[in-house]
């Protein structure tokens, strides 16, 4: 599966511009499943009949990147970001191009560090005038942080483990799955990072009778972390809450049940800051019952994310028996 | 002159019925089947048997103030109704309510100021409206709380091809989407003014879930700041430079096959175009974008300088090529464009 | 049961936003009293339906007022057994100090979020709020005890008794904003004396404080012709701008502005002159901080309004309303309801 996560994180694909990861997810998937269908946002729902109720899952193919707003005539780009990234992320990282051009974050003169904002950075692509730029990027590109895949054997660490290890662990866990307790919708979506936007149009579309989002969530596992229950190693999460929804109880309490009827680890997942697809499905029409799986994640929104393989394994033994087990609310 | 009438208009997010009537005595002719609905968006139906079904929206409320009490000499404090920076309230003149009393947003002569207060930003709460009543009473024979303000600002025509007025966000929009209503074409069109986008963008969405639209495009006016003293990177548009076509804000992302269809129309037929350079602000297309199962959405905008304020600046020019570039898309799907 | 001992009941009753089963259930049973019939939704709105008289289409109304309250949530258990905790919904830290809550584990605990005593506090420190994360709760347990019966999760609601004090005045926690669903039981006690066409869908909504959530979802399920929301505004108090509040014993607040429908708005305005109900004016311009924000926009869209009742202290456990306001609040919206026809619901499309 390492080889699956490599390829996934490694590929190019800024909020906007899924276009690549959804063409891998499609190879990917499309053995395993009956159907496969891309709506108006660009959403990839693939749809493996079992019967019985309909269950939608979502993991957001998007990461978050920068767009270009404006090239100068000595060559240089300016840029905003796409999605939530901190310009302190940026110093001196490189970025990449969805024609493989790749760029450097350089900065302006500062008085303080902390007066760092967006509109003081700009990206050299090395070329000397606008006209030379032209020839490789235009005003609207968008560009992801450029960040080699590290396998340090029990952990993993990359550009993008939010959210292409939940991409991984949907795949793996629709290759592994064998007896189908639902009609399952497994949605990979777009333009999570902006606003949930392409969960909240797919639920719409195919309204399921329950959802489940799988994501990355933080730890607080780290030197004087924030406080947060949830550590590297200990299993994937039962998610409580986030800012964008409180998990339908029912939905969480069948979670667990299937976890420890399984004996598969998990933690329970408090998170103060941050929003998942889970919170777009379940304010769909008159309501979804929703709940959300995590995998714990290190350095979330830099190009070092870090997850653990352990917890990756678990997380797609547990959405294969959440996929096979039936949920009576 | 039609965008002279509505650029003059009264209607501030929530009380918008006077561009609702210019905007349908405009189109009387040319429109036989008008949808209403609960916010008060005024959608015109040009119904077709076949093709895609698609919606042209431009929103008609603009940013105003909306009085909140008046004390008891008789001056009138005020809520702002949209995003305004304090800064541009001072000593301006102002009409309030349908009846349009005229007041004025005064503040402290300079004679009577300490040279620091010079410096200092009067907030809106510091503000008052003076229309000339001595006591609370005789105020309120004239005016009532949650009456709407508007700048009293004339239309007028200056510079090189060149407009100044208030409200061109959107009612330039709004011109230019009449003038496309009064044409006809093979498709559904279901052009939608809609209301109090300025206010958290609220009109859209419900005319969308109505409309049930196959592809939407947002005519708007937005931000240009390409004056003197601001950096090059940070002018977001530049006056005259052609309807500026919006790749990502914080509302929606611009479908991609829409964009290149703009752009190549453009170059094919010699209209200036430029692409909105700053990703912050949102319009209605975020509302419209993620309206049901999800609607492709591209916004085209006329750049207006001092955007929110008093009085706005604009060229007639980016107004006749943002008309031309959209009719041309509008023709394009005729002929098979489809995203 | 009067509308009094309802709203006792109900605010000293836990509900936090997303775990509001236990005052959700109470609600339905009393609901029951009044309403042809009770049901729960997918978010645990509790939707209580009283039918119209009349055998043509009938209009149908929605009220809603929410029974969430904000509260806290067990982020981790430390080795001592203290409780870290985060906020559900907005909750200003500093009402947290010295304050006796009950942490709603497998059982209700007692505990306490201490302060340090003023003898131990350096004098630089005594002039500063406490950020909620340098806060815990004590619950006098050790903690291998503390893990068998409290889960990261659980949720936590101040230690709060309703009281009365005087001039018809009221306290306790969360009357922001079980007083709306008391104005919704007192309105469906008045209509038991009227005739009303319309039907009507009494909820009683979930996760408002944290983003209007069970609103949105309710809405979209009953689509009805006119949404009316109930909810707390800020009561008159030293240190606020008058504008900026409502008196406390003067009747309801009334809203106007983009949330609003402008018809819907006149016709409540028009029956409280009619009916001698005293209300203040509440000019806003854009959104009203309340469910009917979301409910205005759902689907194609819904004629709302907003009643709002004073009350002081908001988000605070001690929140106070005037016993007045609310049955003057009930009976406005009883007469509302009764004057609403096929006809005046055609009307609200017209611009």
């Amino acid at each position: 599966m390492k080889e699956l996560i490599k390829r996934l994180v490694e590929a190019y694909g800024p909020t906007g511009s899924e276009e690549s990861v959804r063409s891998l997810i499609m190879e990917e998937v499309k053995p395993y499943v009956d159907e496969m269908q891309v709506d108006a946002l660009g959403n990839l729902i693939a749809i493996k009949r079992g019967g019985g109720k309909k269950l939608m899952l979502a993991s957001h193919m998007d990461e978050i990147g920068v767009m270009v707003t404006h090239i100068d005539d000595k060559g240089f780009l300016r840029f905003y970001s796409v999605g939530g990234l901190s310009p302190f992320t940026l110093i001196g990282n490189r970025c990449y191009f969805a024609n493989g051009t790749v760029g450097v974050f350089g900065m302006e003169r500062l008085d303080a560090i902390k007066d760092l904002a967006m509109n003081k950075m700009f990206i050299d692509i090395g070329a000397d005038s606008r006209e030379e730029a032209l020839e490789k990027v235009n005003i609207g590109d968008t560009a992801a942080i450029r960040r080699e895949f590290c396998d340090l054997g029990k952990r993993l660490v990359s550009k993008a483990m939010d959210n292409r290890i939940a991409c991984a662990v949907q795949i793996e866990a629709l290759k592994q799955v064998q007896n189908l307790a639902f009609d399952v919708y497994a949605v990979f979506t777009t333009q999570e990072e902006v606003g949930l936007r392409g969960a909240r149009v797919a639920a719409f579309g195919i309204t399921p009778d329950i959802g489940i989002a799988v994501d990355v969530t933080a730890t607080g596992d780290t030197p004087k972390s924030a406080t947060m229950d949830v550590t590297l190693g200990k299993g994937p999460t039962v998610k409580v809450r986030d800012s964008s929804l409180l998990c339908t109880p029912a939905v969480r309490r069948h979670m667990e049940q299937v976890a420890k009827a399984n004996d598969i680890p998990y933690q329970l997942e408090v998170l103060q800051a941050g929003g998942t697809d889970g919170g777009a499905i379940q304010m769909t029409k008159s309501g979804i019952p929703t709940g959300v799986m995590s995998i714990p994640c290190r350095y979330i929104h830099t190009a070092s994310e870090m997850v653990d393989y352990d917890d990756v394994e678990q997380g797609v033994r547990f959405l294969v028996k959440l996929m096979e087990t039936d949920y009576l609310g | 002159m039609l965008l002279k009438k509505l650029s003059e208009a009264f209607g501030p997010s929530g009380c918008e019925q006077e561009v609702r009537t210019i905007l349908r005595e405009e189109l009387k002719d040319h429109i036989s089947e008008w949808q209403r609905d609960a916010l008060g968006n005024l959608i015109a139906c040009k119904p077709a048997a076949a093709g895609p079904r698609v919606m042209v929206a431009a929103h008609m409320d603009e940013v105003g103030l909306m009085i909140s009490s008046v004390d008891s000499a008789g001056l009138l404090h005020f809520h702002k109704v949209g995003g305004i920076d304090d800064r541009v309230l001072v000593s301006k003149p102002v009409l309030i309510g349908k009846g349009r009393v005229p007041g004025v947003i005064g503040a402290k002569a300079i004679h009577l100021q300490r040279p620091e207060e010079r410096t200092q930003v009067i907030p809106h709460r510091s503000l008052f409206i003076d229309i000339g009543a001595k006591s609370k009473e005789e105020a309120l024979e004239k005016v009532k709380i949650g009456d709407y303000v508007i700048f009293a600002t004339q239309y007028g025509e200056l510079g090189a091809s060149m407009a100044k007025g208030k409200a061109f966000d959107d009612r330039a929009g709004c011109a230019i989407l009449a003038e496309l209503l009064k044409e006809d074409y093979s498709f559904p069109l279901y052009g939608a003014f809609t209301v109090q986008e300025e206010v958290g963008l609220r009109g859209a969405g419900v005319a969308a879930y109505a409309i049930e639209p196959d592809l939407a495009i947002v005519l708007e006016g937005t931000t240009c700041n390409d004056v003197s003293g601001i950096e090059e990177h940070e002018y977001s548009t530049v006056i005259g430079g052609g309807p500026a076509i919006t790749f990502m804000d914080t509302s929606a992302v611009g479908n991609k096959a829409m964009i290149r269809e703009l752009v190549r129309l453009a170059e094919a037929n010699g209209i200036p175009y430029q692409f909105k350079g700053t990703v912050t602000g949102g319009n209605d297309a975020g509302r419209i974008n993620i309206s049901r199962a999800g609607v492709p959405v591209v916004a085209v905008s006329i750049p207006c300088r001092y955007i929110h304020s008093p009085v706005s600046l604009l060229s007639l020019a980016d107004v006749e090529h943002s008309k031309a570039l959209v009719k041309l898309f509008l023709r394009s799907i005729e002929g098979g464009f489809r995203v | 049961m009067q509308t009094k001992e309802f709203l006792k009941q109900m605010v000293e009753a836990t509900g936090v936003s997303g775990s509001e089963c236990r005052v959700a259930d109470f609600i339905s049973r009393v609901y029951g009293e009044v309403c042809d019939e009770v049901r729960s939704d997918v978010l645990g709105n509790v939707i209580g339906f009283k039918q119209g008289a009349g055998d043509t289409k009938r209009p149908t109304i929605m009220l809603a007022g929410h029974m969430d309250e904000i509260g806290l949530m067990i982020t981790k258990i430390d080795d001592k057994g203290f409780l870290k905790f985060t906020q559900v919904g907005g909750v200003d830290q500093r009402t947290l100090v010295a304050q006796e809550v009950v942490v709603h584990g497998r059982e209700d605990l007692i505990g306490i979020i201490g302060l340090k005593p003023p003898h131990l506090m350096a004098p630089e420190d005594r002039g500063k709020a406490i950020p909620m994360r340098d806060l815990q709760i004590d619950l006098g347990l050790p903690a291998e005890k503390v893990r068998e019966l409290v889960s990261v999760g659980d949720v936590v609601t101040v230690n709060r008794s309703f009281m009365e004090l005087g001039s018809d005045i009221v306290a306790c926690k969360a009357m922001d904003d079980r007083a709306a669903v008391a104005v919704i039981y007192e309105c469906l006690q008045e209509l038991k004396k009227l005739h009303h066409t319309a039907d009507i869908y009494a909820v009683a909504t979930t996760q408002e404080e944290v983003g209007l959530r069970g609103a949105t979802v309710s809405t979209y399920g009953i689509n009805p012709d006119i949404g009316i929301a109930l909810d707390v505004c800020h009561g008159a108090m030293p240190g606020v701008p008058e504008e900026d509040t409502a008196p406390m014993g003067k009747g309801p607040s009334i809203a106007f502005g983009a949330n609003i429908h402008p018809k819907v708005f006149e016709q409540l305005t028009k029956l409280a002159k009619e009916y001698n109900i005293p209300y203040t004016l509440d000019p806003t311009p854009a959104g009203t901080g309340t469910d009917l924000w979301a409910m205005q926009v759902v689907r194609a869209g819904i004629p709302t309004a907003l009643l709002s009742i004073p009350s002081r202290y908001m988000h605070t456990s001690v929140e106070t309303v005037s016993m007045t306001d609310v049955k003057l609040s009930g009976r406005l919206l009883a007469y509302f309801i009764a004057s609403i026809d096929a006809a005046f619901v055609e009307g609200l499309l017209c611009y």
